[in-house]
């Protein structure tokens, strides 16, 4: 008789950092790390099998308050990193997390070609459209016209639009979430951890410091989810097009498209395979390669 | 140097000169003779004028020498440029329906072939370069039958037809010249051994491979380029990850985040994308995370001569990244080295959880050079440092600091995926468990702790090292400091001066950092007349070296013309020095060769 040992079921407090969070009273960014800690226990994530990796911001210094395998990496550079990480071990769950100047800015190129790649991973954009740490400058989110200490008449600027950008680059799971609704933001981060393939979550993460303009009342007026419009179609990329450009009066947040009919970048790499990881394969190549690598040059 | 004999190809690019370079070196290799190869070419795909020059001879060949004894133009530019370089004796193998030779050429002999009237109404582009060849391998005394099979090889994709017409005009070459030319007065000899013949960026990627690296990704630049193509070319039968990636940025970062995953990440870059990594150079060593990479340098600043070769980065690496921190920096002294070096720098790079660099230049990584098959060695010892992998045995009761201060400053690296042994990996500096100690918990003694325990680290790197040594005689009248791939060049330099009675000796140095500044000393007391010998224009070596040892030479052999040196570059420039009343002890060599 065989007796079938049930996994030990993690709890919420199993992912809690070595220390505490260090970000304002109020900041958006705690709702994001406890709907992230809360989905990885009850979808029972050992927490050495995740790898946390951000880059560099408020949002960024996320690794350092969750239970998980970290990386704290250089700003803008966190899914490069990532990209790395899960190539060398598919096994593992990567989440990368940070902010909008550190995605959308400085790593803006990556941003758009990890997406591109559909590599395997969930990224949880903590976007407040402002630069937090740096102490409140306009970022590639902030609104035209925002006054801030590096635009003080105003961004002339037109904002980026993190989703439609998702969209157009071939990212295979698109949704916003807001941290003022973290079971609806669980819900979405339980989806982009199942989903096989590249994952966005832009979550709309409220610095109370920096931005009064962006605040919890102005977004709470605003958002509406898509998932209770019963006739939306998340498979649908062009109604999800459309709808990326709604902004104003009513903000949609939620689910805006999935499509699973794309190889993620490790099931498309051949060297990826029945051999497992590759962080575990042997360093020699058979010597009967080897002999054949050198008759080439002969 | 025992006799050696050089053939060179001038022509435009697109005329094909490639194919019959890789032809002559096949031959001379398999005929058991060594071969140096070197590409003088342009940032052009079609027209320019690109010269391959190819010396063969016994003994191992370590540079493409001072003259040329067969020269193959496949076009007027190029006779026009190199047939007053000409030395009696040799000859010019031509097309005689498109090139004619014009100005002096005393004891050359002109080998024309007239090739409408040999191929007989066949229309082939390249048919001239078949002739060329074939009549060329008559003049040097070798037989048809290796041509034949080399010929075979190539075209055999495309089919027998174009196999038979290809042997058909071959054979009508070499037939020609049987009738019309005088051979040489040696023919080339011949040995028992077979070579294999590659290139500086195939040694490197082939390094890698031997090395164990899973990971390899890449950003398309020139000269380094070749690595990436080996690479993956070979990645399925190798069992390597190769990625072509958006920018340089991107590399180093999937680079480093394979590496901490645990598997051993390569790139290989030019100067102006080693800019991008600088960032990366620091985050691999603030994080302890091991990275190779390869500088292949070319002629710079910024775009600089993307086909021409330089040892201009010396300081971009020794500067790369901002604040204190160890590192490995190597170059590679030939081709052979760059296979050779690339598992050694990976050994240490992990044993000590920093980056490593290898500094390769476009004549190392672009030239080609006959190597004894044997020394490729695949089953070169790989040693990962002190890294804790799944399946360990099991330590999930103590307490992992994955930064713990130890007195090697090395701790023991913990790989995602392992039970119990969580922390972050940051770029911020941090205590031993990985919290950060840049913010909140700022901590001056904390800080100065984490900072020594990582230099810590350079003590042991040292003592892993070998110092330079030295070749040839102490108490030499002159003696030659280089660094890296001019290690062919002056070693054939300083034969020449010792056959003429000037006394010679060389130090050639691989390893930067560690730079052994001590044992430097202890060599170079007792020269006489010191010179470095570098490719570029400030004398970044001799500068660090200064920098390290307050060591001043007596003089300097300095060239950033974009070719490299040449033996007679360096004899010429000693024996100036040497005759030198003046102050005057910086020499810069003329290149004569128009390319």
């Amino acid at each position: 008789m065989t007796t079938v040992v049930e996994p030990q079921k993690l709890a919420t407090t199993d992912f809690k950092g070595k220390v505490d969070p260090d970000w304002c009273v109020g900041c958006g960014d705690f709702g994001v790390l406890s709907a992230l800690q809360k989905v990885l226990a009850e979808m029972n994530i050992q927490p050495h099998d995740v790898v946390t990796i951000s880059g560099i911001g408020c949002s960024s210094n996320l690794p350092g308050f969750i239970n998980t395998y970290g990386m704290h990496t250089l700003h803008g550079r966190a899914l490069a990193v990532a990209t790395g990480v899960k190539m060398a071990n598919h096994k593992l769950h990567v989440i990368v997390t940070g902010g909008d100047g550190d995605g959308f800015g400085i790593g803006g190129n990556h941003f758009i070609h990890t997406m591109r790649r559909n590599v395997d991973l969930l990224y949880v954009a903590m976007d407040n459209q402002i630069y937090g740490l740096t102490t409140g400058q306009t970022s590639p989110t902030s609104r035209k016209g925002m006054k801030t200490k590096s635009m003080p008449y105003g961004n002339v600027e037109e904002p980026i639009n993190p989703i439609a950008l998702a969209l157009t680059a071939g990212a295979t799971f698109v949704a916003r979430g807001f941290s003022a609704e973290p079971r609806h933001l669980l819900d979405l981060m339980k989806q982009g951890i199942q989903h096989k393939g590249f994952a966005f979550i832009d979550v709309f993460s409220p610095c109370v410091t920096y931005n009064h303009d962006n605040t919890y009342a102005w977004f709470r007026q605003r958002v509406r989810k898509l998932e209770d419009d019963k006739s939306y179609d998340p498979s649908d990329w062009h109604a999800a097009m459309k709808r990326s450009l709604l902004w104003g009066d009513e903000i949609p947040i939620g689910k805006f498209f999935q499509r699973t009919d794309l190889p993620s970048l490790d099931q498309a790499e051949q060297i990826i395979d029945e051999r497992g990881p590759l962080a575990y394969r042997e360093n020699r190549i058979a010597s009967h390669v080897v002999e054949k690598f050198v008759s080439e040059l002969m | 140097m025992d006799r050696t004999f050089a053939v060179a190809i001038g022509g435009a690019a697109g005329q094909g000169v490639a194919t019959p370079g890789d032809i002559f070196a096949k031959l001379f290799a398999r005929r058991g003779l060594h071969v140096n190869a070197y590409n003088a070419y342009q940032s052009i795909i079609r027209g320019g004028h690109t010269f391959l020059t190819i010396r063969t001879g016994i003994e191992n060949v370590r540079c493409f020498g001072d003259h040329i004894d067969l020269l193959i133009p496949l076009n007027q530019d190029s006779i026009d440029r190199h047939l007053n370089l000409m030395k009696a004796g040799s000859a010019v193998v031509y097309n005689s329906d498109i090139i004619k030779p014009i100005g002096p050429c005393e004891g050359v002999q002109l080998c024309p072939l007239p090739v409408s009237q040999l191929s007989k109404g066949s229309r082939s582009k390249v048919e001239q370069n078949t002739f060329a060849l074939a009549a060329s391998l008559k003049l040097m005394g070798l037989d048809f039958e290796p041509l034949a099979e080399i010929l075979t090889e190539q075209f055999m994709r495309k089919g027998g037809k174009v196999v038979t017409d290809n042997l058909d005009i071959a054979r009508a070459g070499y037939e020609y010249a049987a009738e019309n030319f005088q051979p040489f007065v040696h023919p080339l000899p011949k040995t028992d051994t077979q070579y294999a013949v590659l290139s500086g960026n195939i040694a490197l990627a082939m390094g890698g491979a031997a090395a164990g690296v899973k990971f390899y990704c890449a950003y398309p630049m020139s000269p380094s380029t070749g690595v990436l193509h080996w690479m993956a070319g070979h990645a399925r039968e190798a069992g390597i990850i190769v990625r072509q990636v958006e920018d340089e940025i991107g590399v180093i970062n999937m680079a480093i985040g394979a590496a901490h995953a645990g598997v051993r990440a390569m790139c290989a870059t030019s100067g102006g994308g080693f800019a991008l990594m600088s960032e990366g150079i620091g985050m691999s060593a603030m994080m302890e995370t091991p990275v190779v990479v390869i500088d292949v340098q070319r002629a710079g600043p910024s775009t600089g001569v993307p086909t021409k070769t330089e040892q201009g980065d010396l300081w971009q690496m020794l500067g790369a990244g901002f604040g204190d921190f160890p590192r490995l920096i190597a170059a590679p002294t030939d081709i052979l080295d760059c296979f050779k070096l690339v598992p050694e720098m990976h050994n240490l790079a992990d044993r000590f959880q920093c980056p490593g660099i290898i500094l390769s230049d476009l004549l190392l990584s672009e030239g080609r050079s006959s190597i004894d098959p044997r020394e490729l060695n695949f089953v070169t010892e790989i040693d990962r440092g002190e890294m804790i992998v799944a399946g360990d045995p099991n330590t999930a009761d103590q307490i992992y600091n994955r930064y713990q201060i130890t007195e090697s400053g090395i701790s023991p690296r913990a790989i995602p995926g392992v039970p119990g042994h969580m922390h972050t990996a940051s770029t911020d500096e941090h205590d031993e468990n990985g919290v950060l100690i840049s913010d909140e918990f700022t901590n001056p003694l904390k800080r100065r702790a984490m900072m020594e325990k990582r230099q810590r680290k350079v003590a042991g790197i040292e003592s892993a090292v070998q110092p330079p040594v030295l070749l040839g005689e102490t108490g030499a009248t002159v003696t030659l400091i280089g660094w890296g791939s001019t290690d062919g060049v002056i070693r054939e330099a300083a034969e020449i001066l010792n056959q003429e009675g000037i006394s010679t000796n060389h130090l050639q140095i691989r390893w930067l950092v560690p730079l052994h500044g001590e044992a430097i000393m202890r060599v170079l007391k007792s020269s006489k007349y010191s010179i470095i010998v570098e490719n570029n224009y400030s004398g970044q070596f001799a500068r660090y070296l200064r920098s390290e040892t307050s060591y001043v030479p007596n003089g300097y052999i300095r060239k950033y013309d974009g070719e490299p040196f040449m033996p007679h570059h360096i004899v010429d420039a000693v024996k100036e020095q040497l005759a030198s009343k003046t102050h005057t002890r910086h020499s810069v060599p003329m290149h004569e060769i128009r390319v």
